[in-house]
Parts: C-alpha cells; structure tokens; sequence
C-alpha cells in the first residue's frame, strides 16, 4: 500500500492565510474596486503565472464546488490544464471546462461568453492592479489620488490617445469606475468584455500576488468604462464570424493559417466555440435525416 | 510707474491674510514671523537673494509645506478661513480650482511627455470636465493667449523652447481662472528678450483676469514691472514692505538700499 510523500491541507494554503485572504476579500467586497493590501504567499507556481488568482481561488473553493481555469479564453492552454489539475488534486474539487457547470471560474484574460448567473465566482490573475500605475509611478501618490477621488489623470490619459490617434487606443485593461467611487483596473481582459463587469449577477474577485493586492466587484453593482462625453466608449467589435463555428458579436483571436499572411478568426472562447459548432452540427444532422 | 491698480477690490476683507506665520526646518526656521494681507487684483512681489526664505515662503502660503507658527487665512465665500484647518482633499480642492503654481524650471510644473493640449487640459479634466471637443477648444484659445502656435498643440513640451514651456505652465495654470497664482521666479533661466515678452505677456494676463499674484524673484525690475507691492526678505524675515515704487525709489532698510544699489544700470 502507498502513501503519498506529502499530504497537503485543503486547497493547498494553511487555513490561517485562507482566513486573511477571506478577510482581504470581504473589505474588498464591502468597498467595492478598492485595493486591499494582503500577505501574499508562495504557492508552486512563478509570481506572474497566476499566484494571486491561485491564492483567491484556495480560499474560497471548497469539495463542493466546480472549477473551470481559463487563459485568453482557452481552457487547453498549459497554465489553464495545470491550475485545474492541481485544484482537482489539493482541493479534491470537480474540474470542468463548461462555463454554466462551473461554480469557481480562475482566469486569465477572459470572461467567458456564456452568462455568468448568481453564485458564480470569477477570480482573475491581475499583474497590475493600480490603474494610474503608469501614469504616477508612485504608490504612495497613487493611493492619496484613490483616497481623494482624485481621477484627472486617467482622463489626460484618453485625450492624448484621442489627439494622437482620434480614439481611445487602450483596448484591454480598460478603466473603469466601480460603484460610482473607484477607479479600477480590470486585469488585462479585452475592453470588449468590460460590458460583461457592469451589474453582473456574479462575484468578481481579483488577486494580483506579485503587487500583493486584493479588489472585488461584488453582484450587480455598476462598472462604468471611463470615457468622453463626445468620444463614448466603444468596445472592440469584430466584423467576420467565427471560422469554427460561425459565431458573431463574441471575441475573436486571429490565427494565422499559413505562411503566406493568410489568417482566420475564430472564438476565443473555447467553450463556447465547442458548444455552438456541436449544437450547429446537430442541426446539420436533423436537417439531413429530414430530409432524406 | 508701470504698475497699475486694475483689479477689483471689494468688501474690504482681504483675500490673503498672513499673520506671523513661520516655517521650520528642523529646529531653524526658513521664514519666521511674516504678516501681511494680500487684496483682489493685487500683485504682490517678494524680492531678497537666495537662501534669504522666498520660496520657503512662497511653499508655506500654498501649503506646500506646513505652517508651523502663526497662521495663513484664505477668503472662501467671503469668510477668511485658516488654511490649517483645511482638509487635504479642501486643499487639493483649493489647487484645483482657485490656485495656481508655477515653477521656476517648467519641467517641474508641467508633464513634459504629455502633449501641449494635454497639459493644458489636465486642470480642466481634474476639474470634472469630460468633453473632449471642449477641452481641445479651451486648450487652443489658452495657447493663442500665450503666444503658442496652434499647430503646436499635439506637440510634447520636451520639444519646445524654454519660454514656449513657461508660456504654456502659465496656460496650464490660468486655465481654470483661478483667483490666486503663486510664482516661483517665473523669468529666470530665460534670456533677457524671451523675459521681456513674458513679463509683458504676464501683465497682460494679469490685469485681465483681475488675478492675485504672489510672486517671488530675486530680480529687482520684475518687482517693478509687475507688483504692485513689495516685500523685501532677508535671513527668513520680512525687512521691508511697501508699494514697489516706494520700496525701490526710496528704500528704507540698509540690506535694501543695498540691493538696490547693486542693479547694473546700463
């Protein structure tokens, strides 16, 4: 009979930092897009990979739940398979790639295309969490400008992209405005799924592990892109359909097919992309048999 | 005499009211036991050499550094209000939309790898203004008031001359209206024509506007062309303080016959 060499506690972290994390989650979720310092601790991972969102999701999953890891939408991706398999193992959680089954959603990049509904959780790796980051490089000002809602900054931001290149050029990690109060990064998804944050019936909580900070956007609470009152804010749209599965008005990664330039778009979302090409290769078959 | 009363002086309460206010460093006071009141419309320009507390001074009455002694009243909705009992977010509400500073390297006032509109509607947008189209407008009427070229608009500081660069701190801090600009010797580093021009420009802008002006330089003929009123400083104390024609043409204090005695006359 064997023994493993090493057992590890539930969902890897000792409960005392799951405590000060769970604690670091619910001040986020009280104040919501406020940056929450916390402890962040190793995990087996390399900081950038994903520690912080590895470190939300040990604290909040649990035996019963279902977890689905996503990177730029992909759940076949290396880090994604990895995340999974190691949740499947310490946390002794179900795993799963379809969206509406999950119950705990880690991602990278993405939110997925299927609805989220209540009592979903969505944990994003963030690796900047202070949006003005790169326009005030220190913290301490960052955090007094956050204290005082002091937020011009941003804007001088838009109007040089505007001047420069008659739009808004930032297509992910797009600002926003969280609960009429915060400015918050919204980790590096796409600004086509900023829309997705605003009033959305899920929990969203985001751990960046290398910054050490921790920000929530609890349910149906209001995300606001950041914009000019002439110049709305727009999201990314996509003109062809989905090479796979023939989907519109979804996000698109462009895959190049040959070495001439040729390329084709298709879902980003792998789920989704499944989903729809079986459902329409079922219609196929039926129109078939109906036909014949 | 070049210096004229223009601005509007009203209700007999002053905007400014310094009472023997003091800044320390350590256990040395940079500036000590300044009294003075400043009026609506007025400029008031602090001359003595370097070391001799000005723009400590001038840090104190903006709140950039803190007032360890006596105290500095701001009027707001015709109450004279003691500027330590301000808020951070009162004071920076105070920067915003009534003060303004400007330095004298403008690199220090000015974001110099943003472009020149941008600077300029910096103030605007921390003020809450969030239509591009009219902060655009706004940033070109304010260039063509500074003498910029319009088509210089997208262009970043670091490509423009040391007095374009002045002009447009001034803009960026003018834009807004503000009630009360702070100068920190805003001609020096500049040659003697491109200073010309600006003090003109500056005069200009000042009776306009009916601006209050605290200005400090070491330079004897920008005290007389812009200020109405002098105050001459020496060792962190006010030695002398009067009208600038009285000040100049007929100096009172020894250290002030001094400094005016050594202008090179040409």
């Amino acid at each position: 009979m064997t023994f493993p060499r090493v057992t590890y506690n539930e969902a890897y972290l000792d409960e005392q930092t799951k405590r000060v994390i769970r604690r670091a989650l619910l001040k986020g979720v009280a104040i919501p897009g406020f940056q929450v310092p916390f402890a962040s601790r190793e995990v087996p991972m390399p900081r950038g990979w994903g520690t912080g969102g590895v470190q939300v999701t040990a604290s909040v999953i649990g035996p019963d739940d279902t977890l689905k890891v996503i990177d730029q939408g992909a759940d076949d991706t290396t880090n994604a398979v990895s995340i999974r398999q190691f949740f499947g193992k310490v946390a002794s959680c179900e795993t799963t790639t379809r969206t509406d089954e999950a119950t705990v959603i880690q991602t990278r990049h993405r939110i997925p295309e299927t609805p989220l509904s209540e009592g979903q959780i969505m944990v994003y790796q963030v690796p900047t969490p202070e949006p003005l980051r790169w326009l005030e490089p220190r913290e301490s000002e960052t955090r007094r400008l956050h204290a005082l809602e002091d937020y011009g900054l941003m804007y001088v931001k838009l109007y040089e992209d505007i001047a420069r290149y008659g739009h808004v050029a930032k297509t992910y990690d797009y600002p926003v405005i969280v609960n009429g109060r915060y400015m918050m990064a919204p980790s590096p998804i796409p600004s086509f799924d900023n829309p997705k944050l605003h009033r959305s019936p899920a929990l969203h909580l985001f751990g960046a592990g290398r910054e050490k900070r921790i920000y929530a956007v609890p349910p149906y609470t209001d995300v606001i892109s950041i914009d000019f009152e002439d110049f709305p804010f727009e999201p990314q749209q996509f003109k062809t359909p989905c090479e796979a599965c023939g989907s519109v008005g979804v996000y698109m990664d462009e895959v190049i097919v040959d070495d001439q330039g040729g390329s084709v778009f298709v879902c980003s979302d792998t789920d989704h992309c499944e989903r729809v090409a079986a459902a329409r290769a079922e219609d196929d078959l039926q129109a078939q048999e109906a036909s014949a | 005499m070049t210096a004229v009363f223009t601005g509007a002086f009203d209700s007999g309460q002053p905007l400014l009211s310094v009472r023997n206010a003091g800044h320390r460093y350590g256990d040395r006071f940079g500036c000590r036991d300044v009294s003075f009141d400043l009026w609506p419309g007025e400029v008031l320009a602090v001359v003595g050499e370097s070391g001799s507390g000005k723009s400590t001074l001038l840090g104190m009455l903006a709140q950039r550094l803190g007032t360890d002694e006596g105290s500095i009243r701001y009027r707001i909705d015709d109450q004279l209000i003691d500027l330590s009992d301000l808020s951070e977010r009162e004071v920076r509400r105070l920067w915003r939309s009534e003060w303004g500073f400007v330095h004298q390297n403008p690199a220090d006032g000015l974001r110099m790898h943003v472009s020149g509109g941008g600077n300029v509607g910096e103030p605007l947008m921390a003020a809450g203004w969030r239509h591009y189209g009219e902060i655009r407008t706004r940033a070109e009427e304010w260039l063509k008031r500074v003498e910029i070229p319009v088509d210089r608009i997208d262009d970043t500081p670091a490509t423009f001359s040391g007095g374009m660069r002045q002009r447009l701190q001034i803009a960026r801090n003018l834009v807004v209206s503000p009630k009360l600009v702070f100068m920190d010797e805003p001609t020096s580093g500049l040659d003697v024509s491109v200073q010309a021009r600006l003090l003109d420009l500056l005069r200009g802008l000042v009776a306009d506007l009916g601006l209050s002006v605290i200005i400090v330089t070491h330079d004897l003929a920008v005290a007389r062309l812009i200020s109405h009123r002098t105050l001459v400083m020496k060792d962190g104390a006010v030695i002398e303080s009067d009208l600038t024609d009285r000040v100049l043409d007929d100096p009172h204090a020894e250290y002030t016959q001094l400094l005016v005695s050594s202008i090179l006359q040409g």
